[in-house]
């Protein structure tokens, strides 16, 4: 694009009485920018007229020297046609930087310096920035919805993308729909007053889905292949049946825990009236129930146990509860026994539990050894009653059940650990092989993706990513789980569940037909670009993409599909040729930034520290700490990165040759509990630093120059004492010894 | 905008309602009574079972919203009227004065000018700010408010004189609009169980015996005491704290459902403590601990501290020894004996009560007997207006109710 350049700067929250603007013009002098303005009160609508009145006269690159970009961005927003570059002078140079000095004066210049330095970054940066236009598919972008799984999640995603006018097929494995919910007698109490049974409400749904003219049902089908990306899917079916899809709601339900691991524990096998909660229903819905006379509920039958499933599985109690109430419906004056741990009847379903103990159903609470049952049937149980703090015994029943809990229905994988570049490549494999080793070996997408058929999966197989702010978030963009698949839960919640993924899945094809991004830089219209020629096959990025967005050809040259793509930069810190790029983020705009740092000798004895720092969660962190008044040294200078995945080791090396004496890397916390919405951009950062003390040997540097920490909200108030301390280990490792080169 | 939908609740249904329904393309108009958006959440130190802080996901909606035009945010509003039928409502949504234009800068010279100070509503009350305010250190929008009780005479005066960019605006009369919309998601919230209407926890006579909200601000950053967790009576260090579980929950003469998330809440609470005080013991009165699904886990590692303690019980009356420290009385059901239990900070872990049950939809709805929306055509209750729920559920919950709304327009 031809650039037209204009500069804004603003005078107010005290930028005006802190800053020499004659000097920060200057620092201009050897940029594309000519046209420098200041005002009063940048934000002002006067301020804003300003700018607006020069960009109808033909500016189309906007600098401003004002706030943060995180506030007043209606203000300074022009358009797609404008680059806007914000220069947060006010946060990451008024407000932090009033260190104590002795000297007026040289607080003053220490200030100037940061501002004309941000200014010349800044300046740098939209020298290199374009507009580019939004990735298009060459395809026409599909905009139907495949559903895998047709029980009550799967049935009610359908419904619910159909109704919103997005054509659906449903693809369900076995015979008909229903999955779990056609198996079940009734449902527990739902409305209020929250005391009777329900019907399952199963064939008014699937009447609305024969009826809804937009859903195409494949029952008796799985899904042997998914090829392409969100808005172009090509989906072929076990029967032959081939269909394209523009996004994916995986809805596959779970399995029950199965009851034949508990025959030492609970007797399970050696009689066929002790059984799982799930053939308890069967019996139910069979019209089996008859002549039960004593029955007892054996809670957490392999939940919340280490050597079965860890996890609670939400339901079993209220399952229970509601396999007591059909007993008790059939025979009032049947025995009726609950053997739990805790009673888990959240919401207002305490009522169902109101109800039981109404009914006479009798509540033990157990430690943590189960009951002991014995006979062949008539059974008795021997339990421990922490309540009485006793030991119980129950006999003369008919019935033992045992309140199995829920399984994802998707193959868990494991990944392999990160590999650093350089990492000898057998070694690599090796643990490639042995991830996959320790990984299901089965599939219910079949994704042609290079980085494997099935969605990453967290602790015990559940295929979320942030399971508390963004719970439908897969790591595959498109492709969204619904109900039970991604935690455990009751067809209520299921159905909620089910109707936000219709949603999801329904943006994500509107992205596509956009080209923009999705979650979490929603409407982001940049996308990496490969300059091709220069590749060297070496997989970094094919293997790094947190989203599995980049397949790999034959010859192993990357084949980046944008419509997976979150534009986190990933790729573009791991390619070592530097050839990944977005019109507004490069490795070239970030070296240039980091270039553009004026570099004092050393005998001036000010040193320079860049800190690198993730935009998402460090920066707003930093913007915060200043806000809150905190003060550190004014040789620091903030670069902001998409994720810190994005860090391309060059970046240290630019620094580092350019005299810079530290470098910082801001990142969010890793591991198991991991922040990053990129999901291993810190760690990725990580481990290639692990590499950079090797490279810092080779330069007579000491390593110390080159720190990660983990910075976010919950570090606000230790940013000063980091950088402080950095500031000091500075001062003890001296100056870079490559200044003034 | 007659197509738009409005979303009545800036927390994290709310939001998650308007952001879901605008990325897929469609107009919302986001109403917010607090002067900003994040609702409860924003006032959380953490989130169980992550223990991550709340802003990490918060920032990211923001930032979402920030660069969407299709939302339009009008916060300290209410909605006071709705007409009409799913497809065509009018809502009278009247705002109140702010006395701060969006030219504010969040420079912060009104807050310095001024001297007079307000109970500070984001902590709870447990301390005072100044009368020109930015609600909390995140707020967003990120734009002052001056409280109204200073806006005639000198201290309103003050803080105009002192606004260089003339963002403050004594005349503002707040504002009455009716908007257009197809479909409106009610995503109200909720408010915390008033501990003083549990009368045998004698809350108000004891300083030391705090809620489980004013917990999460005592251990915040932002909070009254710097994250510093220590008696509000006389600023000690406790070396003893209590949770009592179900404290008006599960009771047919309070909360007679479970609040769902106090459980967790007490549980994320005693890591707090732990952390900051190592001496520190806890001990955590419950009736069941409800951890569902994943967060067992968090449950399980807890329960690994050896200095916090669970006791089964329901305790039955607090009093104060006279100096400071909360004698505790009830029935230990492990043991059936009755006991006496001495702390010197007690956390009330009371529960939701839903914001529909304290001020109802100005619209002809059901609701159960405990205030909860029911199900409806046109006007989608999301969130913890429907029952109490987790964070995860929330989203969940407003993402759905979105696409319920976008049908209503879509179909037209």
């Amino acid at each position: 694009m031809d650039k037209n350049y204009a500069c804004y700067l603003c005078k107010g929250c005290g930028l005006g009485e802190a800053l020499d603007f004659e000097a920060l013009e200057e620092a201009l002098e050897d940029s594309d920018i000519s046209e420098v303005k200041d005002h009063e009160a940048l934000c002002s609508p006067e301020g804003v007229a300003l700018i607006q009145a020069d960009i109808d006269g033909g500016v189309n690159a906007v600098l401003i020297g004002a706030c943060s970009a995180r506030v007043k961005t209606d203000e300074f927003t022009f358009g797609k046609e404008v680059l806007v570059e914000r220069v947060p002078l006010r946060e990451q140079g008024l407000w932090c930087s009033e260190a104590e000095y002795e000297d007026e004066e040289e607080a003053g210049e220490d200030r100037q310096m940061l501002a004309d330095d941000y200014l010349r970054m800044h300046a740098a940066k939209l020298g290199k920035a374009e507009i580019g236009e939004p990735f298009q598919l060459e395809e026409d972008v599909e905009k139907g919805v495949m559903v895998v799984g047709g029980g009550v999640a799967g049935i009610n995603a359908a419904l619910a993308a159909a109704k919103a006018g997005a054509p659906v097929c449903l693809v369900e494995k076995e015979d008909a729909l229903g999955g779990y919910l056609g198996k079940m007698a009734k449902l527990g109490p739902q409305s209020p007053p929250y005391q009777e049974l329900q019907d399952t409400g199963l064939e008014e749904l699937v009447a609305e889905v024969e009826a809804a003219d937009n859903i195409k049902v494949f029952t008796g089908a799985t899904v042997e292949k998914t090829e392409g990306a969100p808005g172009n899917f090509s989906v072929t079916l076990s029967n032959g049946e081939s269909f394209r899809a523009g996004a994916i709601v995986q809805a596959t339900g779970w399995n029950p825990y199965e009851a034949e691991k508990l025959a030492d524990e609970l007797a399970y096998g050696t009689s066929d009236k002790i059984v799982s909660n799930v053939q308890f229903e069967e019996k139910a819905k069979a019209g089996d129930l008859g002549g039960i006379n004593g029955v007892a509920f054996i809670q957490c039958a392999g939940s919340r146990d280490e050597n079965h499933l860890p996890y609670c599985s939400a339901v079993c109690c209220l399952v229970s509860l509601k396999q007591a109430m059909y007993v008790k419906e059939a025979n009032p004056e049947a025995a009726v026994y609950v053997i739990y741990k805790d009673i888990r009847t959240p919401g207002q379903s305490e009522e169902v539990y109101r109800q039981a103990q109404e009914l006479g159903v009798v509540f033990i609470r157990r430690g943590e050894d189960y009951p002991a049952i014995s006979g062949s049937g008539p059974f008795a149980i021997e339990t421990q009653d922490v309540t009485l703090n006793d030991t119980v015994e129950i006999e003369d029943l008919d019935m033992v059940v045992l309140a199995t809990g829920m399984v994802p229905n998707n193959p868990s994988v494991v990944e392999p650990p990160l590999v650093a570049l350089g990492m000898d490549q057998d070694e690599a494999a090796k643990l490639a092989e042995e991830a996959k080793a320790a990984s299901d070996d089965w599939s219910v997408l079949n994704l042609e993706y290079r980085q494997g058929p099935n969605l990453p999966t967290l602790k015990y197989g559940y295929p979320d990513s942030h399971f508390i702010c963004f719970p439908y978030e897969t790591r595959r963009t498109g492709i969204y789980a619904a109900g039970a698949v991604r935690r455990p839960m009751r067809v209520t919640q299921a159905t909620e569940d089910a109707t936000g993924a219709a949603l999801k899945a329904m943006q994500s094809t509107r992205a596509a037909e956009a080209g923009v991004a999705v979650h979490p830089r929603s409407g982001d219209d940049t996308f990496p670009d490969f300059f091709m020629q220069r590749c060297t096959q070496c997989k970094r990025c094919t293997e790094e993409c947190p989203f599995g967005a980049i397949n790999e050809d034959a010859e192993a040259n990357p084949l980046p599909n944008p419509t997976r793509c979150r534009r986190c930069g990933v790729c573009m810190g791991a390619c070592p040729e530097r050839i990944i790029s977005f019109t507004d983020y490069s490795v070239d705009m970030i070296g240039s930034m980091i270039k553009s740092i004026e570099v004092p000798d050393e005998d001036e004895e000010k040193p320079r520290v860049i800190v690198l720092a993730c935009e998402n969660d460090a920066l707003p962190a930093i913007d915060l700490a200043a806000k809150n008044g905190a003060k550190w040294s004014p040789y620091v200078r903030f670069i902001p990165l998409r994720c810190l995945g994005s860090l391309n080791l060059v970046w240290i090396a630019d620094a580092l040759a350019s005299g810079i004496d530290g470098i910082l890397l801001f990142g969010c916390k890793r591991g198991d509990d991991y922040q990053c919405h990129f999901i291993k951009g810190s760690e990725l950062a990580n481990v290639r630093m692990s590499k950079i003390s090797e490279t810092l040997d080779r330069l007579v540097l000491e390593s110390d120059r080159v720190r990660v920490e983990e910075i976010g909200f919950g570090e606000v108030d230790k940013i000063p004492g980091i950088l402080d301390e950095f500031m000091e280990t500075m001062e003890e490792v001296g100056p870079n010894p490559y200044k003034g080169f | 905008m007659g197509q738009a939908i409005l979303v009545v609740g800036g927390g994290m249904s709310g939001v998650s309602a308007a952001l879901e329904a605008a990325e897929a393309g469609y107009d919302v108009v986001l109403v917010e009574k607090n002067p900003y958006l994040g609702g409860r959440v924003a006032q959380l130190h953490q989130y169980f079972p992550k223990l991550c802080p709340p802003y990490c996901g918060l920032e990211i909606n923001f930032k979402r919203i920030k660069s969407n035009p299709r939302i339009q945010v009008i916060t300290m509003a209410e909605v006071t009227a709705i007409e009409g039928e799913p497809g065509a409502y009018k809502a009278t949504v009247s705002q109140a004065p702010r006395y701060v234009n969006e030219k504010c800068t969040a420079c912060g010279l009104c807050s310095e000018a001024v001297e007079a100070t307000v109970p500070n509503p984001f902590n709870y009350g447990l301390d005072e700010i100044k009368a020109a305010y930015l609600p909390h250190e995140m707020a967003y929008p990120f734009r002052y408010v001056i409280d109204g009780s200073i806006v005639e005479g000198d201290q309103g005066a003050k803080a105009k004189e002192a606004c260089p960019y003339d963002a403050v605006d004594l005349e503002d009369q707040g504002s009455e609009t009716v908007i257009e919309a197809a479909a409106v998601v009610w995503a109200a919230g909720w408010s915390p169980y008033g501990p003083a209407k549990i009368e045998y926890y004698n809350f108000a006579a004891n300083p030391n015996l705090i809620s489980n909200v004013q917990m999460e601000r005592l251990a915040a950053k932002g909070g009254p005491t710097e994250g510093k967790i220590q008696r509000p009576g006389d600023g000690a260090e406790p070396k003893n704290v209590a949770f009592i579980q179900c404290a008006g929950s599960r009771d047919v003469n309070h909360l007679p459902f479970c609040s769902t998330v106090c459980c967790l809440a007490s549980l994320k609470q005693a890591t707090y403590v732990r952390e900051q005080l190592p001496g520190a013991e806890v001990t955590i009165y419950f009736i069941d601990i409800r951890a569902m699904d994943r967060n067992e886990d968090f449950y399980s590692q807890v329960k690994a501290d050896e200095k916090i303690n669970f006791v089964k019980s329901k305790i039955g009356l607090i009093e104060s020894d006279g100096e400071g420290n909360l004698i505790l009385e009830g029935e230990d059901t492990t043991s059936g004996e009755r006991f006496k239990a001495e702390h010197d900070l007690v956390v009330l872990a009371t529960g939701m009560q839903p914001n529909t049950d304290l001020t109802k939809i100005p619209a002809d709805m059901v609701y159960d007997e405990y205030g909860f929306v029911q199900a409806a055509e046109g006007i989608f209750g999301a969130g913890t207006v429907r029952r109490p729920s987790e964070v995860h559920v929330s989203v969940q919950d407003g993402t759905g109710a979105a696409l319920k709304a976008i049908q209503l327009v879509a179909g037209r």
